[in-house]
This record gives structure tokens, sequence and C-alpha cells, in this order.
């Protein structure tokens, strides 16, 4: 296969996220989608490195770039990474937001957003960088 | 037998890849298969978030990387 067949440029900046069951967790998970679908980075599979399974773990570790967006000081998403000796990076917890965790789904967009601006805020505007050595990043956002 | 996988869908970095692990693998005098997977679904099942990816004997070892012969010796003993 020609490399200008080769697919996308990799997107190296990968975005892992609590998917808690309270609000603060969900928006975690849909802060991620969001900023994944707007091209920010790439979400990735938190639950894939807690099972250990080697191309999620060595896919954190080797990464350029990552943002870790956890719901609350319970901190499960910094825990995964550091169970797996996943470095971590850029580090964001919803609930020092000032947005209180609650038992609830229902989820205020004006959140989502502050959420979103803050991993902005944290990585800068050159956190999506294009390839150097990797070829192609079709397997990491379209699902894995 | 040392059996090792390059992941990518065939572009030149995934060659090159390729090329140097063979190179790495005669140097270490193994006995050694190398099977490229081209395929994106099959790629997709190892949870790689960027190619090429080297895997040895069914384990990620690198993600994203071409790596040098002498840097691929390192994995290939692990």
């Amino acid at each position: 296969m020609p490399e200008d067949t080769c697919c996308t440029p990799a997107r190296r900046c990968m975005i892992l996220s609590c998917s808690g069951g309270s609000n603060v967790g969900q928006l975690s998970n849909q802060a991620a989608v969001e900023l994944t679908k707007e091209g920010f980075g790439s979400m990735y599979c938190l639950a894939g490195i807690g099972a250990a399974i080697s191309g999620f773990v060595q896919s954190a570790k080797d990464v350029d770039e990552m943002v870790v967006i956890d719901g609350c000081p319970i901190g499960c998403a910094r825990g995964v990474l550091k169970q797996q000796g996943v470095p971590e990076r850029n580090y964001l917890v919803v609930t020092d937001l000032g947005i209180e965790k609650a038992k609830r789904f229902d989820l205020d967009p004006a959140d989502i957003v502050r959420v979103k601006d803050a991993v902005r805020r944290m990585l800068g505007p050159d956190s999506v960088r294009p390839a150097d050595d990797a070829c192609c990043s079709g397997s990491g956002g379209d699902g894995c | 037998m040392k059996k090792i996988q390059i992941l990518g869908p065939g572009c030149a970095k995934c060659v090159k890849l390729a090329q140097n692990t063979d190179q790495a693998a005669k140097k270490l005098g193994i006995e050694y298969e190398i099977e490229k997977v081209t395929d994106i679904k099959e790629i997709m099942k190892y949870g790689v978030m960027m190619t090429p990816a080297l895997v040895v004997d069914g384990k990620v070892k690198t993600v994203g990387k071409v790596l040098t012969p002498a840097e691929i010796e390192g994995f290939i003993k692990e």
C-alpha cells in the first residue's frame, strides 16, 4: 500500500476520562466525547488500560500527549494509570472547577463547556500535532 | 519460535519497522517469524492508538514508532 493511501495523520493527544455513576463522571465522559468530535484529541479506552491489555497500556505510554479527566477527588482514572505504570500528564478533576458531585445524570450543557474549556486551557493551542513516526490513527478515533 | 507482528496498513513507516525488525531478529540469531498485520479491523483488535506497532509473542511493545534495529533487539530479548 503506497504511503499516500495511509490513513489520517495521528492526533497524538489521548483523552482518558472517568465515566462514573454521577454527574461529574458523566461530565468527564461527555467532555471527552465532544473534544474528540471537535478534533481536539482522541478519546481512548481507560477500561482497556485498567484491564492491562497491552495495546491500550502501551498506547498510553507511547502517545505524545495526554489529558486525564477525573470526575472527583477519588481519582479512579489516575489510579488506573498508576496501576499500569502509565505516567500521568495533564490531569483535571471536574469538581475542582466548582461543579458539585451529585447522583444525577441530567448534565448542564454549560458545565460540559466548562470542562472542555479547562482541558483546552491546560494543554494550550499546540496539543494536537501532526505525526512524526506514526503513520496511522485510524484504529484510535474509530474505536478500540 | 519468537512470533513478531508488525501492525500497520503498509505505508513506508510500517515497511521500515518490519525491515528493522527482520534485521534485529537476524542479528540475535533466534528462530522467528514476522507477520505483517495490515487489515485495519485486525489491527483494532490489539487496541493500539497508532501504527506502526510492534508486537512480540502477543504483547504490544511499542506504538506509533519506527524503531532502530538496536532498539528492537531489546524488545525481542525481553
